[in-house]
């Protein structure tokens, strides 16, 4: 049954269909929890079908605006302030779980990029994606997004700074599993 | 909302007359993206429907409200860093919460620990940088992650 249900790809809508039966069910046996549960769930959803497909849209057309391409070429490129610089901008125009910067730093560091820059990368990645900060002025508010912005800046760079002090002098090398 | 609306509208409406086929591979692309999430949204909008249904608002904001203090920040910090839940659906589930009486600086945290905080992905991450380095990166950020929240739960 599994197999069949995944084959279709239905697997990871199993839990909804539970959840639209149960609904049907108790709405027919006149079940009274289920009716403030539905209304939470309808207004959650509406919500989100007016809300996301914008944010996608918008996202989407600044995906294809800025070519990573260009910013790739200027990696490498001095260590210094503005090798960090560029490090940041890389970084923010990536999407996708921290997960998946771990290989791209595996390239970065077999391009000569130095000890601190690989985590400045790391740390924009995680905290300044453009399509996050999308979603997070759009959800929460501009200014929970800039002060949020402006207190990580600084404090993933002294984590870079920190990581690099603590590893100079070990072995440090970016593996690829 | 109507923020949202103007600039997404302006924005496709520019990119289209400067380049067509870039605008619809754009507008392909972020509802591809949607789509893509959809089953995993609607999953955890039910979740949030029946958990918020089971735990009264009250308890809500005795925990995790304004006057939460250190219970608040230390539950959104560990569920942060354990957690492994995209932006993308993180942040409408924050807005949810928000609306229920969760205060902005224990979201703060919860959304800082969730994104520069990964325990679940720690044996990977040992396996690029060492161990020893994936724990100490995930210990600084933990807490410059704390840091953040409650200097953004001051400021909001």
């Amino acid at each position: 049954m599994k197999k069949i249900l995944s084959e279709i790809g239905l697997g990871e809508y199993i839990f909804i269909v539970l959840f639209g039966l149960a609904l049907v069910i108790s709405q027919a046996f006149n079940f009274s929890f289920v009716s403030p549960i539905a209304r939470n769930f309808w207004m959650f959803f509406a919500e989100m079908v007016t809300f996301l497909p914008l944010m996608f849209i918008l996202i989407g057309i600044i995906d294809v605006w800025f070519p990573k391409e260009k910013v790739e070429g200027h990696i490498g490129k001095g260590s210094g302030f503005k090798g960090a610089l560029w490090m940041i901008l890389l970084a923010m125009l990536q999407a996708g779980p921290l997960y998946g910067a771990f290989p791209v730093t595996y390239l970065l560091w077999k391009k000569g990029c130095s000890i601190r820059n690989i985590f400045i990368y790391l740390g924009a990645f995680s905290t300044m994606k453009l399509p996050m900060l999308t979603f997070e002025i759009g959800f929460l508010g501009l200014k929970f997004s800039l002060l949020r912005t402006l207190f990580t800046l600084p404090i993933f760079i002294v984590i870079s700074v920190i990581m690099e002090k603590h590893l100079q002098k070990k072995q440090f090398e970016v593996k690829q599993p | 909302m109507i923020f949202l609306i103007i600039v997404t509208v302006s924005v496709v409406i520019v990119s289209f007359f400067l380049d067509r086929e870039k605008t619809f591979t754009g507008l392909k692309k972020g509802l591809r993206m949607f789509v893509d999430i959809l089953p995993e949204l609607l999953n955890i909008l039910i979740l949030v429907s029946v958990v918020l249904y089971l735990i009264p608002q009250s308890v809500l904001i005795r925990w995790l409200g304004r006057d939460s203090g250190v219970t608040g920040i230390s539950i959104a910090a560990l569920t942060g860093s354990i957690s492994l839940i995209p932006g993308f659906i993180a942040y409408p589930l924050a807005a949810i919460l928000l609306k229920n009486g969760v205060s902005y600086g224990v979201l703060a945290v919860f959304i800082t620990t969730l994104m520069m905080v990964g325990i679940v992905t720690l044996p990977l991450e040992a396996k690029y940088y060492g161990l020893k380095t994936a724990l100490l990166r995930n210990g600084l950020s933990f807490l410059g992650a704390l840091i953040i929240g409650i200097l953004v739960g001051v400021f909001m």
